[in-house]
């Protein structure tokens, strides 16, 4: 598989069509594993790199679940290839800084990428849309239990498996799922969620940005301790508290309908109008003015056939996927300029904002949302 | 104010995240920030750096001159990078390692999955242990007999261990 098929074919997971996601963009579980008695990458001298490498990465191509992978050696690709793999969630940015040494398989899907000689030899991931980090943690599993009886994994009877930083020892697992979240930063109850979040030992952030200034509403909810806890205990709890967030979100939602559905409809209104006409636009302001449009799809204020095109928006108005579809490198303000192009261009069929059809929903209750199969 | 990791240059990001009730600050360069994956979405966590910044002085109270023997890894190279050089160091650090992993971790022992040779090797353990205490039993009874079948029990298991 090549370089522009990854382009052509967005990743499953971005046309949303996991349980819940409406809220839950997308589900991630990545497993750290090195090999026994050598050094980490990050400790590891070029040459010996490069062996671990020759020795991982034929035992990952011939995965059955990585029949017609892209597999490729980070020294092939180029910066912005990689930066493209990087917004769409497929390496780390951490990865994208190496070179010779290391690479990356992926399925064509997109739904498995394995890092080899990131900051562990092996960072295996599956990403899912919706909330489904079971699914996402028994794809991942199988691929380890493979491996495992292919490559001499390093481990400890007590301590687990062992990995480049303490912080991923035991079971390596680190379960996330990224959330977008506009209803209780608008009601202005995130902080409460946050924190209460952070007190049962899980992590949450900003995915742009940090802390609360969260750009396009969107938030990272993921375990923060590795050992002490099985995989499954890790993930059920994560699931039952994303669970609760997303109920959380909902009551917001319906709160800012019936309480401040005007300052709701200038916000859509005005995203609407700036994105329908502006001719310059950051990054951060994209995702901001995006994400309001796309609360108004889940509230029904534009109709559910216009879902795709703004998730999609998401990603296609980030830096390296606009110079990689205009095949050429822009500086900063040529960038804000096409990206405003590109929003005009998909948004130019796109119909008013109907605040009727909201007040219809909202007596029914809550949009329907699929029921989660997990 | 200078940056947290390099200690050299002037800080320009500043992070605060609020761990298990527990507010964190950390202040970081620009080139110490992108090396860290901060501006990372994917991959960034600050506990991770946090612990890693605080984790080079908890290793250093455990081991204070120790070297890996398998990678050559010093605790000093820990507090460079928060990060530890191979499999061994865990043994070779383990000293300084026990309180840092109790303080990051919900627990101090590994529950979950392990590889399956893992499981063969633990339980070959065990019954040598077994074995070797049945032996010292029949030695000390001057059941000289049984002792010669017991010594060829363990000789064969070890064999298997190798394989
Ligand atoms: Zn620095
Ligand atoms: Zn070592």
């Amino acid at each position: 598989m090549k370089f522009a098929n990854i382009m052509s074919t967005g990743g499953e997971w971005l046309r949303g069509e996991g349980p819940h996601h409406q809220i839950v963009i997308s589900s991630r579980v990545r497993l750290a594993r090195n090999l026994k008695q050598r050094a980490f990458p990050g400790w590891a001298k070029k040459a010996e790199r490069t062996q671990i490498l020759e020795l991982i990465k034929p035992r990952v191509e011939e995965l059955p679940e990585m029949q017609d992978s892209f597999s490729e050696l980070l020294q092939d690709l180029s910066a912005l290839e990689k930066q493209v793999l990087v917004e769409r969630h497929l390496i780390s940015r951490e990865h994208a800084a190496k070179s010779v040494g290391s690479a990356v398989i992926m399925n064509r899907r997109q739904t498995l990428s394995i890092m080899v000689n990131e900051e562990d030899h092996l960072r295996m991931q599956s990403i899912r849309s919706g909330l489904q980090l079971k699914s996402a943690f028994k794809l991942v599993d199988k691929v380890d239990s493979t491996l495992e009886s292919k490559l001499d994994f390093a481990y400890d009877a007590r301590l687990g498996y062992l990995t480049a930083c303490p912080t991923n020892v035991g079971t390596g697992m680190r379960a996330s799922a990224m959330l977008h979240l506009p209803g209780l930063v608008l009601s202005e109850m995130i902080n409460q969620v946050i924190q209460a979040v952070n007190k049962i030992g899980l992590a949450v952030r900003g995915l742009y940005g940090e802390g609360t200034e969260a750009m396009g509403n969107l938030f990272q909810i993921s375990n923060q301790t590795t050992l002490g806890e099985k995989e499954d205990e890790i993930v059920n709890r994560l699931s039952k508290v994303i669970e609760t967030i997303i109920e959380k979100e909902h009551d917001a939602r319906q709160m800012l309908i019936q309480k401040k559905s005007n300052t709701l409809w200038d916000q859509i209104g005005r995203a609407y109008g700036v994105l329908t006409f502006a001719h310059a636009m950051t990054s951060k302001e994209a995702l901001n003015l995006l994400s309001i449009i796309k609360l108004g799809v889940d509230l029904g204020a534009f109709p559910e056939d216009r879902r795709l095109p703004i998730d999609e928006l998401f990603i296609d108005t980030q830096p390296a996927h606009l110079q990689k579809s205009s095949q050429q490198k822009l500086n900063a303000e040529e960038r804000d300029h096409l990206r405003a192009q590109i929003i005009r261009d998909r948004l130019r069929v796109f119909p008013k904002p109907d605040i009727s059809k909201v007040a219809r929903e909202s007596e029914n209750g809550s949009s329907p949302e699929p029921q989660t199969n997990e | 104010m200078l940056c947290d990791v390099c200690k050299c240059n002037d800080a320009t990001v500043f992070l605060t995240q609020i761990l298990e009730g527990k507010m964190q600050k950390v202040n970081l360069c620009d080139a110490c920030s992108k090396e860290k994956g901060v501006q990372d979405p994917t991959g960034f966590a600050l506990a991770d750096l946090l612990l890693g910044i605080g984790a080079a002085e908890e290793i250093e109270k455990g081991a204070p001159s120790q070297k890996c023997p398998v990678c050559g890894f010093t605790q000093a190279d820990f507090k460079k990078t928060g990060r530890l050089g191979c499999s061994v160091c865990y043994v070779t650090f383990a000293e300084g390692l026990g309180s840092l992993l109790k303080a990051m971790h919900k627990g101090t022992e590994h529950i979950g999955k392990l590889p399956q040779r893992a499981y063969r090797e633990i339980e070959l353990g065990d019954r040598m242990r077994a074995l070797a205490q049945d032996l010292e039993k029949a030695v000390a009874e001057e059941n000289y007999e049984n002792a010669a079948a017991l010594r060829d029990k363990i000789k064969q298991l070890e064999h298997e261990k190798v394989i």
